[in-house]
């Protein structure tokens, strides 16, 4: 108990989480809205947006997060010189969150698509059979029927998100597997214990969201 | 196909509308595409220097094959530790005794949420202090372990799920003949579901890939460690980084189309269904329904 107590005095724990949820939380806003653009053409009408998507998505989502990462940092920063913000530090945050996002609009896209595919065929007919075009359908029968179908998929996104948010440290922010290192590099006594700690933190933040997200898709699911 | 449901056929006006929607959206994509051209441009990077280098034999016989090989090693040897753990902890969750389902349970929940990064690093400052693995093979032991644990617990999941979604009569058919239920369970139902699952099994192996380069943060030297090596001796990491990621993108994109054609070979071989999808798409699985 005591090693428990000192370890949390001498160590930044809790600030190396709010990171890991800072960057979660900004990811997952921008992945939200990019997962929506990318499905809105995966299902359009129009091939050149389908084909676009499709290629989007096929690219970002068979690619390992950690290239991705390392790929914002080195290759958009070292050298192409894209910065994201002044402060050297905030910078690898946002080129961070640039890697998060984009890899993980792909797999919000595919959770969104799974939510329209859980509508039946009949409600997009019945649609049309009252002269809705593909604009109305999509806004008042399709999409609101979808997004109610795509919450459990989309909680698993979030949940991978909030556990992917420590690849952060291949692009050198310093975050809780970053923390960890040099906590058990200090204090190799305790290793362990050390590791419970941050295991259980995670435990703390994800096994909450997925039970809300599961609660939340009974609640809202679309009786048939 | 989900833009079916969404969509009639288009008639002639519709089909007009649509080349002009085509020729924007391609304007607009093909201008996005150019624009980050100029960039790259720009800063010089699109020069034929610095490509070069990767189609030289040299950047593949010493960097990026055996950092492949690096890579498959490790994904191969987790998948089949992970397929053990979650043999064990999928029976586990099944067994008659409420403390045995209880603690599977436990250990496959907790390894699920913990993030594969955590126990890799862990494991690669932890077992140095029990002097048991031999210095040169740590990164790829911490590697393994981590992968393992997290996709077992993914493996056991699916073992559960898949019992559970054998036609009851299987069961029903084994009790009649006098086996008893831990025999119905490990001669008649978890040989079918481990079949059901065979395709998934395949897809989580895209997975395993992807995260084998989280060894890279860890010093293992798989192929995303081989080209930023390779890159950072030419100059040109964004190319390499770039090969690589292609690297990874064809094998991947290969993985799920033979999975595919397993669950095709393989569906008739067992009552449950074989599916062809990874039990969740992103890296983590709670159950989707």
């Amino acid at each position: 108990m005591d090693d428990l107590t000192s370890l949390f005095r001498e160590f930044d724990v809790l600030g190396a989480f709010w990171v890991n949820l800072q960057l979660t939380f900004w990811a997952a806003i921008f992945a939200l809205v990019i997962g929506t653009v990318l499905a809105l053409m995966r299902i359009s009408p129009v091939p050149s947006l389908r084909f676009a998507g499709t290629t989007y998505v096929t690219l970002l989502r068979n690619t390992p997060l950690t290239v991705i990462i390392v790929f914002c940092v080195l290759g958009l920063w070292g050298h192409l010189g894209i910065t994201l913000s002044g402060d050297f530090q905030q910078n690898f945050f946002w080129l961070a969150v640039l890697g998060l996002t984009v890899y993980h609009a792909a797999f919000v896209c595919e959770a969104l698509r799974s939510g329209v595919n859980t509508v039946p065929v009949g409600q997009a007919e019945a649609a049309r059979a009252i002269g809705l075009g593909f604009a109305a359908s999509a806004r008042l029968v399709i999409l609101p029927q979808a997004f109610r179908g795509a919450v459990a998929p989309l909680g698993n996104v979030l949940i991978a998100l909030t556990k992917n948010s420590t690849v952060a440290a291949a692009g050198s922010v310093v975050e809780t597997s970053s923390l960890m290192r040099t906590m058990i590099e200090a204090r190799g006594d305790v290793t362990v214990l050390v590791f419970l700690v941050f295991a259980v933190g995670f435990v703390l933040i994800v096994v909450p969201i997925g039970l809300v997200t599961t609660a939340l898709s009974r609640r809202w699911a679309v009786a048939r | 196909m989900s833009g079916s449901v969404l969509f009639d056929s288009p008639g002639p006006r519709a089909r007009r509308r649509m080349v002009w929607i085509n020729v924007v959206a391609t304007l607009v994509v093909a201008g996005i595409g150019a624009y980050a051209l100029v960039l790259l441009d720009r800063k010089g990077q699109l020069a034929g220097a610095l490509w070069q280098p990767l189609l030289t034999a040299n950047a593949w016989e010493n960097f990026l094959l055996p950092g492949l090989r690096q890579t498959l090693v490790a994904a191969g040897l987790s998948v089949v530790t992970a397929g053990a753990f979650g043999l064990v902890f999928g029976l586990g969750r099944l067994s008659a005794s409420r403390a045995v389902r209880w603690v599977s349970g436990g250990v496959v929940e907790f390894f699920r949420a913990v993030p594969v990064l955590l126990m890799m690093v862990f494991f690669y400052l932890f077992l140095p202090q029990l002097d048991v693995v031999d210095p040169v093979d740590l990164p790829l032991v911490a590697v393994v372990l981590g992968l393992t644990l997290y996709n077992g617990a993914v493996f056991a999941e699916l073992v559960r799920s898949g019992v559970h979604n054998l036609p009851k009569g299987q069961r029903e058919a084994a009790l009649a003949t006098g086996l008893t239920r831990g025999q119905s369970l490990r001669l008649v139902e978890v040989p079918q579901a481990v079949i059901a699952m065979l395709p998934a099994i395949a897809s989580q192996l895209v997975v395993i890939l992807k995260d084998t380069a989280l060894g890279a943060i860890i010093t293992y030297p798989e192929l995303l460690a081989a080209a930023r090596r390779f890159g950072s001796g030419n100059g040109n990491i964004l190319q390499s980084l770039v090969v690589a990621a292609v690297v990874f993108i064809v094998i991947n994109w290969l993985l799920p189309r033979l999975a595919e054609v397993l669950a095709g070979r393989v569906g008739r071989r067992t009552a449950g269904r074989a599916r062809a999808e990874a039990p969740s798409l992103a890296a983590t699985g709670r159950d989707a329904s």
